[in-house]
């Protein structure tokens, strides 16, 4: 099947026909809300936060960040980056609530250091492995990309990236940008090795401790930092452990937890 | 664009970005619209530590806004102050199970009895409901103009520029 990035640059490919097309599609609307609500939970925000948004298209993403209801530590604000006037306009008809700029994302990011609590992108980052024109290359842009994103983040943020990789090369490629622009990153994958598999690219600005935290307890998890080579060994947090202090946690808010077994913990597989 | 985007956006261009004149844009032309947003004073305090009030009173001034007070105001400003007694005699009495409870208790009252300011609202419509809808925002460092259009500020740089 061919990939959208392989037959026109961003702003080409979603033209007007095509941005409406696209929005109005209620089977991607629901996989755009699944995949936002995923990358909500990564970011675990406690109080209603800034956020970028990146490849904001025509608001999909951004309409469910202003929809995170007070008990669940929303609504957020966010301001959305594009390079489609097209998925802009849409968006302005959709009157959604965040603010939005016409921008390539390949460019960098046009704010003040520490500006955003966190930052989103769904679905939109494997179209900067395309290079746009001859002047730069894909690798260049990554590097802006992650060099600005991670300066416009305050310290102790993060970001969650779902994208769609081609290959595990161009997956690796868009995780060493990340991590040489200096995040601490972990790769988490929903359903692995199907179709339909959703990767998320978590990064974590200055963040003490390790990304495996964040992502332990997860099905499917594989953790890149590289950072981590050069810690300590053995420092790796029991994965129980992690869990247990979590549903703890969990209680104290009240919430219903299931009771601590021997299976806590433990790497389920399905057999067939 | 929100008028709290204007406090956070710099200049695009690489050259630009550690030369202090490139912040904050200079709004030229703008066209000023009131666009009514949901009041979310919990936002306004986890941003107001990183808000750049030196900047919010220049943007103000540009726009011939009402002016600021002069001095960045402190959290506690955004809420009127809790009276005292009331609504914490029943917490203490649902506290009974342990001093933990007490304090989360507390804490949660507290937080949800707590009642805006007028300055929470004055600087509610000023960042999220004021919104430049055209015009241009001009970098003091290169002179490079964005333009606003429909409320949305173009930030595409020609190749030569990026
Ligand atoms: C599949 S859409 C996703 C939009 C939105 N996040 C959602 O969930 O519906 C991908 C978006 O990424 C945008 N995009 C692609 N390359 C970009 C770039 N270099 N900078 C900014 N946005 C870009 C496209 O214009 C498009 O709107
Ligand atoms: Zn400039």
């Amino acid at each position: 099947m061919s990939r959208p990035e392989d037959i026109l640059p961003p702003d080409l490919y979603y033209d007007d026909p095509t941005s409406k097309k696209y929005t109005s599609n209620s089977r991607i609307q629901n996989i755009q809300a699944s995949m936002t609500h995923r990358a909500l939970a990564l970011l675990n925000l406690t109080e209603p936060s800034l956020i970028l948004d990146v490849g904001s298209g025509s608001g999909l993403s951004g309409a469910i960040l202003s929809a995170v209801p007070p008990e669940q530590g929303g609504p957020h604000t966010w301001i959305g980056m594009d390079i489609s006037a097209s998925m802009l306009a849409v968006a302005l008809e959709r009157d959604v609530e965040g603010d939005m700029l016409l921008a390539d994302a390949g460019q960098g990011v046009p704010f003040r250091p520490g500006t955003f609590d966190a930052a989103i992108s769904i679905s939109a980052v494997q179209w900067l492995c395309n290079a746009e024109s001859s002047v730069e290359s894909a690798p260049g842009r990554l590097k802006r990309f992650f060099e600005g994103l991670y300066a416009s983040l305050r310290r102790g943020g993060r970001a969650v990236c779902q994208f769609y990789p081609r290959d595990d090369k161009q997956k690796k490629m868009v995780s060493d940008a990340a991590i040489k622009a200096g995040f601490g990153a972990g790769l988490l994958e929903d359903g692995g090795g199907t179709k339909q598999v959703k990767v998320y690219l978590v990064l974590t600005v200055g963040e003490s401790g390790d990304i495996t935290g964040i992502v332990a307890g997860m099905d499917g998890v594989d953790v890149e930092d590289h950072r981590k080579r050069r810690n300590k060994k053995g420092e790796r947090p029991n994965k129980r452990d992690e869990i247990i202090r979590r549903k703890h946690r969990m209680e104290g808010k009240g919430k219903v937890v299931k009771a601590t077994t021997k299976y806590t913990g433990r790497k389920r597989r399905i057999a067939f | 664009m929100k008028i709290l985007t204007l406090t956070f956006l710099t200049c695009a261009r690489k050259s630009c970005k550690p030369e202090p004149t490139s912040y904050p844009l200079h709004p030229t032309s703008a066209e000023l619209e009131i666009i009514p947003v949901d009041f979310n004073p919990l936002f306004l305090r986890a941003l107001l530590p990183r808000l750049d009030w030196p900047t919010l009173r220049i943007l103000c001034e540009a726009f011939g806004l009402p002016g600021l007070q002069e001095e960045a105001p402190e959290e506690d400003a955004l809420f009127l102050q809790p009276e005292e007694g009331g609504a914490m005699e029943d917490v203490e009495v649902q506290g009974e199970k342990g001093k933990e409870v007490v304090e989360d208790v507390e804490k949660k009252g507290e937080e949800e009895t707590r009642e805006a300011s007028q300055l929470a609202k004055d600087l509610h419509h000023l960042l999220l409901e004021t919104t430049m809808q055209e015009g241009k925002l001009v970098c003091g460092c290169c002179g490079h103009e964005y333009a606003v259009k429909e409320g949305i500020a173009n930030f595409l740089l020609p190749a030569h520029l990026v």
